[in-house]
């Protein structure tokens, strides 16, 4: 495989050929990122202080999730993500607020608080299937969402993302096999930020890449700078228009680095190197974006910090806001199942809340907490 | 009408929703061209077009993982594992995704998918070809687990299971592919997804079973009507999930006498939820120890499936003893 396309170099210079962006959507791109780190690092702070019981850090990874949600038309393509791609969210705008009611699991979280943190579901606005926690199970469902479109002769594609540990998955062989044969406009992009939880690149594959694997199932491949929210902008772009005229699947690998653990619960320093840490601390996709932005005059110093500013402020008010609803309602353990709720669930609805409201834990029939 | 074997029933079932509703696409390994190993998807592609109903690679994960994104995207399909036995690298696609999706999205994304599968003994097909998993799929939650043992159910359970809105598996009892023949009627119908079949009327003693056990349980019934003049009610349960509790309740409730029958095995079995379900609803009229009669507490043999199996042998004496107790 050739080596990783750049387009802007660590430095924040221009490497490449930069493709034709206007200056909004550069400024979109830019937005994004900062949120996706002011989301990510108050969701930290919530953990720390006990407010919510878990997160994924996000931090390092953000241009790779960026630069391909650009490339996407959100009004019509299908998302099947994994759980570390805060960053196409935010560019697609989805207010920060819809998320922290995730974080928190309350009344107003589209998975009724019945998932882990991070574990985000959207229909609007975009379709953004419900993340799974067991891997690589939503890479065969991008290629079925996919097809599904194709059969109603819509020129609608599905991106799925997936970490380099996930290559390792039934998921990704099953997935990049069926859309291989099937000629599926699907978008394969492979988050390899080094670590999946403690295991590195060499517990996972002896390939030279992960986007050498695309060759076995006779889907065309690439490696770009993950780091590089333009590099990967283009080979998403490319990918994606070679799904939607017809030509099939594409494996996009995106080399960056996770910075910060796995988890909440993970102790990253255990197991990562300082010098490789402190290394890909210099090439993280932040720093590089915003001077590239401010020596092409997109940006200036002061637009920049108040971005930045901005991003601070929204999320400090979307987590209040959150954290200030209801959770759910005693009976929502118990809707959902299936559309028609059956007879034994009703029966096991009714037992639980009479139940917590004879002891005051529920007060009404609903099931309603006090708050 | 015409008299048709259940593998006809359920390919003249499939034909029939696949022309009442462009949204159903059959897929799996070998139901293109070949029509299925056993010939339950016999002529649709030449009928309906590759499009419609086509092969899959030979990946069980895949076809339901696939199966699950189409029907997250306004699809209806209906994935065929060819054997039960395969189903377990779609373990996880079944269980953790297509189950638990209405759930995890707030009702957002669903998945109105059928899985049809050939399952149980009797055909001399050793470990691999011969087990009944209904009881992991029943275990769990968001998931509907059907089972006919006539061609007419099967054709109506089937229609109604790909009408269905959420994830239906829909198990095959393939001794009974050809076993018989039955009047089945042309066109659509359906069959409820939640009620028990009375198979043979009686007041004496009440048997449970589902699939193939139901003509192995009736030759057992008939038996005790010859040698003891007592009459047994023999209930085809048809839909494991969800279950017909108010049917199987009043049955005990007349009988006062029950046992339940399948071929998978005993241990943590179907039955055991039956057994449970009467002791913890209906004990006050139960005269004589539920009794169960279940494959044994192994793997699936080969030479000897026939000494495996529930027999009328096995059930008749499981009645009597009841009766007699």
């Amino acid at each position: 495989m050739s080596d990783p396309l750049q387009i802007i170099d660590v430095e924040g210079n221009l490497a490449g050929t930069a493709p034709e962006l206007d200056n909004s959507t550069l400024i979109q791109m830019y937005t994004a990122i900062v949120r996706t780190r002011a989301f990510d690092s108050r969701c930290m702070n919530l953990q720390r202080t006990g407010k919510i019981g878990f997160s994924v850090p996000n931090r390092g990874v953000e241009a790779t999730s960026v630069g391909a949600a650009a490339a996407m038309d959100a009004s019509k393509d299908w998302f099947a993500p994994h759980y570390r791609d805060f960053g196409m969210l935010f560019y697609n705008d989805v207010p920060a607020e819809a998320m922290f009611d995730n974080m928190f699991g309350n009344s107003d979280d589209t998975a009724v608080g019945r998932q882990m943190p991070v574990h985000f579901s959207f229909t609007e606005p975009l379709k953004w299937l419900s993340i799974s926690s067991p891997l690589g199970t939503q890479i065969p469902q991008a290629v079925g969402v996919s097809l599904a479109a194709r059969k109603r002769g819509e020129d609608a594609i599905a991106l799925t993302t997936f970490g380099d540990g996930s290559t390792s998955t039934l998921g990704f062989h099953s997935g990049m096999n069926f859309a291989g044969v099937m000629k599926a406009p699907t978008v394969f992009l492979c988050q390899n930020n080094q670590w999946a939880i403690s295991c590195p690149s060499s517990s996972q594959t002896a390939s030279e890449s992960y986007a050498i694997k695309g060759e076995a199932y006779g889907v065309p491949s690439c490696i770009v700078d993950g780091n590089d929210v333009l590099a990967v902008y283009v080979a998403m772009k490319e990918a994606v228009d070679r799904a939607r005229a017809g030509d099939g699947p594409t494996l996009i690998e995106a080399i960056t680095f996770r910075l910060g653990g796995h988890s909440t619960s993970d102790d990253p320093t255990k197991y990562v190197p300082a010098e490789e840490l402190e290394k890909a601390e210099s090439e993280e996709p932040l720093k590089r974006f915003r001077a590239y932005l401010i020596n092409e005059g997109v940006l200036t110093d002061e637009s920049a910090d108040k971005i930045r500013e901005e991003a601070d402020a929204e999320m400090l008010t979307g987590a209040r806001a959150a954290e200030a609803k209801a959770r759910p309602v005693l009976g929502t353990i118990f809707t959902d199942v299936w559309q028609e709720q059956p007879a034994h669930l009703k029966q096991q609805m009714e037992y639980c809340i009479k139940h917590y409201s004879e002891r005051d834990e529920a007060v009404d029939e609903n099931g309603e907490f006090p708050l | 009408m015409s008299e048709l074997t259940m593998v006809q029933a359920v390919n003249d079932g499939l034909r029939t929703i696949m022309t009442e509703d462009e949204s159903v696409l059959v897929l799996g390994e070998d139901v293109g061209p070949k029509g299925g190993v056993f010939l339950a998807t016999e002529n649709l592609t030449a009928e309906f077009g590759e499009e419609r109903c086509f092969d899959t690679p030979l990946s069980e994960d895949g076809i339901i993982g696939v199966g699950i994104g189409l029907a997250m995207n306004g699809m209806k399909p209906v994935c065929e594992i060819q054997f039960q036995d395969f189903i377990f690298p779609a373990f996880d696609q079944i269980v953790s995704e297509a189950a638990k999706m209405r759930y995890r999205s707030g009702g957002q994304y669903t998945v109105p998918m059928t899985i049809r599968t050939p399952y149980g003994g009797g055909i001399r097909g050793g470990l691999y070809h011969s087990q009944s998993g209904e009881a992991y799929f029943a275990h769990t939650a968001g998931l509907k687990v059907v089972i006919p043992s006539t061609p007419y159910d099967a054709k109506g359970l089937l229609i109604a299971s790909i009408q269905d809105p959420d994830p239906v598996l829909f198990m095959e009892p393939k001794a009974l592919y050809r076993a018989f023949r039955e009047e089945v009627p042309e066109g659509m119908y359906t069959v409820d997804l939640s009620t028990v079949r009375e198979v043979t009327q009686g007041g004496d003693c009440v048997v449970f079973c589902y699939g193939a056990m139901v003509p192995v349980c009736t030759e057992a019934a008939k038996r005790v009507k010859e040698s003891r003049n007592k009459d047994v009610r023999v209930i085809d349960l048809r839909t494991l999930m969800p279950l017909d509790e108010e049917s199987i309740l009043q049955a005990v409730k007349d009988c006062g006498r029950a046992v339940v029958v399948h071929e998978a095995p005993r241990f943590c079995g179907y039955g055991a939820e039956i057994s449970a379900m009467i002791a913890e609803n209906v004990i006050e009229y139960v005269e004589a120890p539920v009794k169960r009669v279940a494959g044994f507490d192994t793997p699936f043999p080969n030479t000897l499936e026939n000494y495996y199996m529930p027999d009328a042998r096995r059930v008749l004496d499981a009645i009597e003893e009841v009766l007699d107790f």
